[in-house]
């Protein structure tokens, strides 16, 4: 029974122990709140390991699935299943989750209850978009899902925050409503909102073209891809640490997965037409966000800014229509949810005890936090692609790829090497080297025991996939395989 | 598989994998262990490690058994696998015995020379993971994990130049070599990707095995321009040394880079991950031999560097700063003998120099620590007879540097402005004449930095000079190991090394560029060798060298002062080392960060936001503004309205 239902379990149950966790009601129950929300993290993350260790990598055929009648009238149905670009997200969903949990158990003082509850209910919500094998189901989970996010800068963020969340959500929304369109327009098509039949829906080249501006409209935003995103740094400058975890991590995925489960496989005529808009806009983000974020004095903008710089690399690997391209693109969303969320983490880490993310209020941090500099060295030379972290897997995979199309395109994906380097390291140095800068940093205390934890396991995921890929990889080799095949094949 | 195989892969593990434990063991342990204990368990995983190459694998190399295979497979992409795996053979055990050699030369010396520092156990943990990444490097059988080894290097010398991270100088100088080996990388990663592009694969094996095929092959980079793909590749992957060698005009982060402790200068940037460039195009000569226009490039950028270099080295007054540039000079002789491909002769000066150059920085380190971290020359003087064993140590590696027979530098020297005489390529003249002009400037600066130090009168305070003693024997020890193959690794070596066929198939050199070959038909011995070197013009050259550093710093100790005054320019221009580092703040520095200013502030905050969220959101608001006129409340205003409408859809349809 239970096994048959590995993947509804995996959505649900965060969802009901967010519920259950509201339940525990006010300030008062705060450890209640506390250890529910823990053991219903890690009891979702094992939840999908089995996803794991049951998943056939030799197949490119959905496995898990679940098929239920829904909403009859529109033939709309409960339909989930994942291949193994879906699984590797719902492992880093369900793995981020635990580490925000630790890390908001000391800091976050007022409404615990409603904190952790947003963000299982958020977990179950995601994992729901990377399973969903329905367009409408797909759009419930996918909009549902800023639900708790809104709250959760709106309630728990910075002074600015009210800008932020309006940005963030019109920005957002807006886009979803043309992705909508264009699914209403497949169902009046294909006569079901099966996503896989999609995929084998055949659809003249005009068609594609709107449809796949449309869909773009949604996942662009997501990504975020030039010039839509300007709501990023202000959304996780405003957002609580466990927001920014979350939204670097895992929500700027969703874009990018969109871009692997609709616009490629539905639309491989458009994907090629306007192949050099993706790119060319992917390349502006390496490039001019490289460089925009070197001029940031603030902690999280420059993190945010060198995210979509790194997000370029994603959609710049996607459209380049090799296996190098689409699985170095996969490889380095993973490796951004681990190295980005780890930094958010260690500015976190050093705004609970200073207050502040500016960059010119710290300054030899390290003399005062050795063990935490050790830490976020790390970390940032995972930003900075260095071979041997997580970080180096997908750049070095795309740059491979996309060699092999367009020299001036790996040309310009490669001076991420040394922009990346320039922004992460800059920022490090003034922050962590130096004389102690001032009397606050004086007073700055090691990183705590929980601290460490939260901190060890993101290093041991950012080696283990740096040294060894190969398990990350693996399953994906079937799936990438088939959606290249069906990415190459016209519809016309 | 034989048993004695399996053995064999175990021993080629357990080199890289000794250094990595004491590593992993002083990093993380080395609050518990102390600092006995952390140079315990590094010197010994270095020790192992150095035993193991030179007592095992080198004997077991030179019976003509070679190794190649994978260890684990990394990731496998579009059906590729990528694997990390060793090549042993004579060039990697080589390299393996002389990268152990003086890394533990150095994990000693570090003993005294780091003894009151309080991040002692960190120091030994950084360079024990130095020693297991630069293994990684040079004993790969393929690109990515060379590009690994490669990085990794990189980050630990960026690690241990900002060793005493509190000091601003130190953070700079490590970022900038850093950034400035990213430069470098940047080049070598791209000439990864056309590899990958061209031969499907990046095992070293297969590349090269189907290179010839792909001499013709073309690529337009841009259009209507057809580049030889083998050039791009060779030159792509040279970018890459030239910023770990240090070559013009990436040569700006090492010296820099003294800003480190003088052990790692020694380790890292005299000897062993400066060698890395020069290690890899030797390594690579399957490909370089078939594009003359990448040996062109090689030989010229390695003669400019030679030569320019060596000059900014006789204005210099810092200690450490003369030898650094002497090392980037040194670096550029070996360059031009790659390029002029006499790869085995790259390599040989790779060694001696590696031995010489090591002892010269960990003398200079003595001399140092003597004057309680005084480098500066003008201080210093007159301390031959308070500290005799870095004094003759010095003498030794000022000769080796020299390149005065017998000593170790004369040989590889030598055999480097032979082989470039030899070469027929383009630039080769030129080289020719930098190589040989350069003997002179070495010599001179060598000899002025030795004078300076241990001759004349004490030029300290008097107190500083009455204390000043002789190190500590981990220190002397040390000085007195390297002294030894500075002497003697010349004419032990060159006969079987150079002449003798030892680099076997390691090395490949078509029959049209075979300098050595030539040069070895005149070749009759050791003795014959340096009777020759001795009438020839790099010996008088050298002496020529010595007599000016005599004359200037011995003889007329005033006149330094007086040329200083008369050749202003020049000796600004040298002592700026040719406003290049003015250029790269201004230029690239400052101009990435104007750049970036202007694309925030005016891409992203004005017309983006600005303009296009913000303006939209104006927009609308004033819209709704003179829309919501209309909702005015008046029953006359919508009756209006609505036969105003009744009206327009009655004439519309009635037109059309």
């Amino acid at each position: 029974m239970l096994a048959e239902h590995v993947l509804s379990l995996a959505i649900f149950l965060p969802i009901m122990g967010g519920v259950a966790v509201l339940a525990t009601g006010g300030d008062r129950n705060a450890d209640y709140a506390r250890q529910l929300s823990l053991a219903v993290a890690v009891l979702t993350f094992l939840a999908t390991l089995p996803l794991y260790t049951g998943f056939n990598a030799g197949v490119h055929e959905m496995q898990f699935v679940e098929d239920y009648a829904w909403i009859d009238a529109f033939r709309v149905r409960y339909r989930i299943g994942i291949d193994g670009i879906s699984l590797l997200l719902i492992l880093l969903t369900s793995f981020s989750t635990v580490l925000v949990v630790i890390s908001a158990w000391k800091v976050i003082d007022k409404k615990i209850a409603q904190y952790h509850a947003a963000f299982l209910v958020m977990e179950g919500l995601m994992i729901g978009v990377f399973s969903a094998l329905d367009g409408i189901l797909f759009y419930v989970f996918w909009e549902a899902m800023l639900v708790p996010m809104f709250l959760i800068i709106g309630l728990w963020g910075g002074p600015n925050r009210v800008y932020a969340t309006i940005k963030f959500f019109l920005y957002t929304f807006l886009g979803s409503v043309l992705m909508l369109v264009a699914m209403i327009y497949l169902y009046f098509k294909a006569g079901s909102f099966d996503i896989l039949a999609w995929h084998g829906l055949k659809l003249g080249l005009g068609a594609q073209k709107l449809i796949f501006l449309a869909f773009l409209a949604a996942f662009a935003v997501k990504v975020p891809m030039w010039p839509v995103h300007t709501w990023l740094p202000d959304a996780h400058v405003e957002a609580p640490t466990g927001g920014s975890v979350i939204l670097a991590a895992i929500m700027l995925k969703m874009g990018a997965y969109g871009f692997l489960r609709f616009s490629l496989p539905v639309l491989p005529d458009a994907s090629h037409d306007l192949a050099w808009l993706m790119i060319a806009l992917s390349l502006i983000a390496v490039v001019y966000i490289g460089l925009v974020a070197l001029v940031q004095e603030d902690m999280k903008k420059l993190i945010a800014y060198s995210s979509i710089a790194h997000m370029g690399f994603v959609t710049l690997g996607f459209f380049i229509f090799n296996a190098q391209g689409i699985e170095g693109g996969i490889a380095q969303m993973i490796s951004h949810g681990f190295v980005s969320g780890a930094l958010f983490l260690c500015v976190g880490v050093m705004y609970d005890r200073l207050h502040s993310r500016m960059i010119k209020d710290y300054g030899g941090v390290a003399n005062r936090m050795p063990i935490f500099a050790s830490f976020m060295m790390l970390f940032a030379m995972a930003n900075a692609g260095l071979p041997g972290t997580s970080g180096f897997v997908g750049e070095f995979l795309v740059i491979l790829g996309s060699f092999q199309v367009n020299v001036w395109y790996a040309f310009a994906a490669a001076t991420t090497l040394v922009f990346g380097a320039a922004y992460t390291l800059w920022m490090y140095k003034r922050v962590l080297f130096g004389e102690i800068g001032n009397d606050h940093v004086a007073e700055l205390t090691d990183a705590t025991p929980r601290e460490i934890v939260f901190l060890t396991l993101l290093a041991v995921a950012v080696l283990v996939m740096g040294l060894w890929p190969y398990p990350f990889l693996d399953v994906l080799h079937a799936s990438v395989e088939h959606l290249l095949q069906q990415a190459n094949v016209s519809k016309l | 598989m034989t048993g004695s195989d399996i053995d064999f892969r175990l021993i080629y593990l357990a080199i890289p994998l000794s250094c990595l434990a004491g590593a992993i063991l002083a990093g993380l342990l080395g609050w518990k262990i102390g600092r006995v204990g952390a140079h315990s368990v590094t010197i010994l995983g270095v020790a192992i490690a150095f035993a193991l190459s030179a007592f095992v694998v080198l004997p077991d190399v030179l019976a003509g058994n070679v190794f190649n295979g994978p260890v684990y497979t990394w990731g496998v992409s579009g059906g590729i696998p990528l694997e990390v795996g060793f090549q042993i053979d004579p060039l990697s055990a080589l390299m393996m015995t002389v990268v152990t050699f003086v890394s533990l030369m150095v994990h000693v010396y570090t003993i005294g020379y780091m003894h009151d520092d309080p991040g002692y156990q960190r120091f030994f943990s950084y360079i024990a993971l130095f020693t297991f990444s630069m293994l990684m490097l040079v004993m790969s059988n393929n690109f990515l994990q060379l590009f690994f080894g490669w990085e990794a290097v990189g980050l630990m010398s960026y690690l241990l130049i900002g060793f005493w991270f509190t000091r601003p100088t130190a953070t700079f100088a490590q970022l900038k070599a850093f950034l400035v080996n990213r430069v470098g990388d940047f080049g070598f990663l791209l000439g990864i990707a056309a590899i990958y592009m061209t031969f499907g694969t990046l095992d070293y094996g297969a590349v090269f095995a189907i290179a010839p095929q792909a001499a013709a092959k073309t690529i337009q980079v841009f259009p209507g321009a057809d580049w030889n793909l083998l050039t791009l590749i060779c030159i792509l992957l040279f970018v890459g040394a030239m910023g770990k060698s240090a070559q013009v005009p990436l040569h700006v982060w090492l010296p820099d880079s003294m800003e480190g402790p003088t052990p790692i200068s020694a380790l890292i940037h005299a000897a062993t991950m400066v060698t890395a460039g020069i290690f890899m195009v030797a390594r690579m000569s399957p490909l370089y031999e078939l594009s003359e226009t990448a040996l062109s490039v090689v030989l010229v950028i390695g003669a400019l560097t030679a030569f320019l270099m060596a000059l900014v080295g006789i204005v210099q007054n810092d200690i450490k700063r003369v030898v650094a540039y002497s090392t980037l000079s040194q670096l550029g002789y070996m360059t031009v003998a790659l390029g002029a491909s006499a790869y085995s002769v790259g390599i040989f000066h790779l060694m001696t120099h590696a031995f010489f150059k090591a002892l010269m920085f960990l003398a200079a380190g003595s001399v140092i620590i003597a004057l309680h971290h005084e480098q500066d020359m003008q201080k210093m003087g007159g301390l031959r007879r308070r500290m005799p064993v870095t004094f003759l140590t010095a003498w030794v590696g000022s000769l080796a540097l020299a390149g005065i027979p017998p000593f170790a530098g004369f040989f590889s020297k030598d055999m480097i402005i032979e082989a470039v005489r030899e070469s027929h390529l383009p630039g080769s003249g030129l080289a020719y004449v930098a190589v040989l002009s350069t003997v002179f400037v070495t010599a001179f600066y060598t000899f002025r930095l030795l004078f300076l130090t241990f001759y004349g009168k004490p030029r300290m305070d008097e107190h500083t000079y009455k204390h000043v003693k002789e190190s500590p024997w981990v220190v002397t020890v040390p000085l007195v190991l390297l002294a030894v193959p500075s002497f003697a690794a010349g004419f032990m070596t060159i006969d079987p090394l150079i002449f003798g066929g030892y680099f076997a198939d390691s090395i490949k050199v078509l029959p049209a560029h075979d300098v050595i070959r030539e040069i070895g038909e005149h070749y009759q011995g050791v003795a014959p060798f340096i009777a020759h070197g001795l009438q020839s013009a790099p010996f008088l050259l050298a002496v020529a060298g010595f007599g000016l550093a005599w004359f200037m710093y011995i003889r007329y100790p005033f006149l330094p002062g007086q040329i200083r005054e008369k050749a202003g320019a020049i000796y600004t221009l040298l002592l700026r080392k040719y406003f290049v580092d003015e250029f790269n703040q201004f230029v690239f520095a400052g101009g990435a960060r104007a750049l970036g200013g202007l694309l925030w502030k005016i891409g992203d905050v004005k017309l983006i936001d600005g303009l296009a969220v913000n303006g939209t959101a104006r927009v609308i608001g004033w819209m709704s503004a003179i829309v919501r006129r209309v909702q005015s409340g008046y029953v006359y205003h919508y009756a209006f309205a609505m036969i105003l409408g009744l009206f327009l859809l009655i004439t519309f349809f009635l037109h059309r």
